[in-house]
């Protein structure tokens, strides 16, 4: 499964949910399968998605928050995961990417494919962890997780095959938070 | 010296309904009073904390970020590629460590440069004083009206110190 095939799957199931998205091709693949305004696009600040999420899920309790994260993310802000777990939100929902590289600069390796991301959240105090390979897989686990308590996290490994036509997010950082706060209304 | 208590109920006032940080021993009297809220989160590092607040921000709190000037350097590209760019405010209560060179040697530099960094990113500060607290906290709130981030440098003996 490429990124772009788990973006078709799991985007369907959003809802109005919020979602955090990490910076890079976690980005420009969701915004390419559906532009939604409820979409918080993070351009910079790599390694934040995680944190962000975290603060819209404690300041909007009433609403299920997801973090659309990729692995070289977490892996610079592992210290987040350990935030996360202590505040133990119920609804946030962390979703990671995992394509063991960091494709949108030259696809370096990352070295999740040493670290098994699911385990340190796991035991870090997450509530709920899987690991998923395929669509079918992460359709299930996905809806599963919006119907549990969290927080949450699901690792989805993706083969690296990311489409250099895919675009760039259109919207300017001001419009984007705008947006985002209009659907946190 | 001003009072830690009363400086959290005077931010509560002016809306301020989020906090989390670093500690710094500068600082240790407000976090003191901050520990026991529901309203507050330790930090495990600067940038993680800039980034919650700009989350707490949008979901429609009002954040105060608590850190030494050390984690200024770690914070720098969070303020840089998040808040500047989308006019996502903040409150930082940043403690100045070596403040005229008089401190452990590693304070010295960013204690003489801490000014200059944030005048460099074009980031709005006050060194806040006995006398000045009214006025940098209306500063402040104009700024955060504005979509910026407003920083308070406080120096040691400013707040009381508990550890």
């Amino acid at each position: 499964m490429k990124g772009t095939e788990a973006f078709r799957v799991i985007v369907p199931l959003l809802g109005d949910r919020p979602v955090v998205h990490a910076n890079g091709y976690i980005c420009r693949e969701s915004f390419q399968v559906q532009d939604r305004e409820a979409n918080f696009y993070m351009i910079g600040s790599m390694g934040l998605a995680s944190s962000i999420g975290l603060g819209v899920a404690l300041g909007r309790p009433d609403r299920q928050v997801v973090v659309f994260d990729g692995d070289g993310n977490v892996l610079m802000a592992m210290g987040t995961l350990a935030m996360i777990a202590a505040a133990q939100p119920k609804n946030l929902v962390h979703v990671v990417f995992d394509n063991q590289v960091y494709e949108s600069t030259g696809s370096q390796r990352s070295l999740s494919g040493e670290i098994p991301l699911d385990e340190v959240a796991r035991s870090v105090g997450y509530r709920h962890t899987e690991r998923v390979a395929n669509e079918e897989e992460l359709a299930a686990a996905f809806q599963r997780m919006l119907a549990e308590p969290g927080p949450s996290f699901l690792l989805v490994k993706v083969e690296p095959g990311f489409d250099p036509a895919t675009g760039r997010v259109t919207h300017s950082p001001e419009e984007i938070r705008d947006r985002f706060m209009r659907a946190l209304k | 010296m001003l009072s830690s208590e009363r400086f959290i109920e005077r931010l509560k006032e002016e809306g301020f309904s989020f906090f989390t940080g670093v500690p710094c021993s500068l600082l240790s009297g407000l976090i003191s009073c901050l520990e026991s809220r529901p309203d507050y989160l330790p930090a495990v590092r600067e940038d993680a904390a800039v980034g919650l607040c700009a989350g707490a921000y949008m979901a429609g709190r009002l954040p105060v970020l608590l850190m030494q000037n050390s984690g200024l350097g770690y914070s720098l590209n969070a303020f840089t590629s998040l808040n500047l760019i989308y006019k996502i405010p903040v409150l930082v209560i940043m403690s100045w460590r070596g403040h005229l060179g008089k401190d452990a040697p590693e304070h010295i530099i960013m204690g003489e440069i801490n000014e200059d960094l944030l005048k460099t990113a074009d980031m709005e500060y006050a060194v806040l004083s006995d006398e000045n607290c009214e006025e940098v906290l209306a500063r402040a709130r104009t700024v955060i009206g504005e979509g910026l981030p407003f920083t308070l440098l406080v120096k040691k003996g400013q707040f009381d110190e508990r550890h």
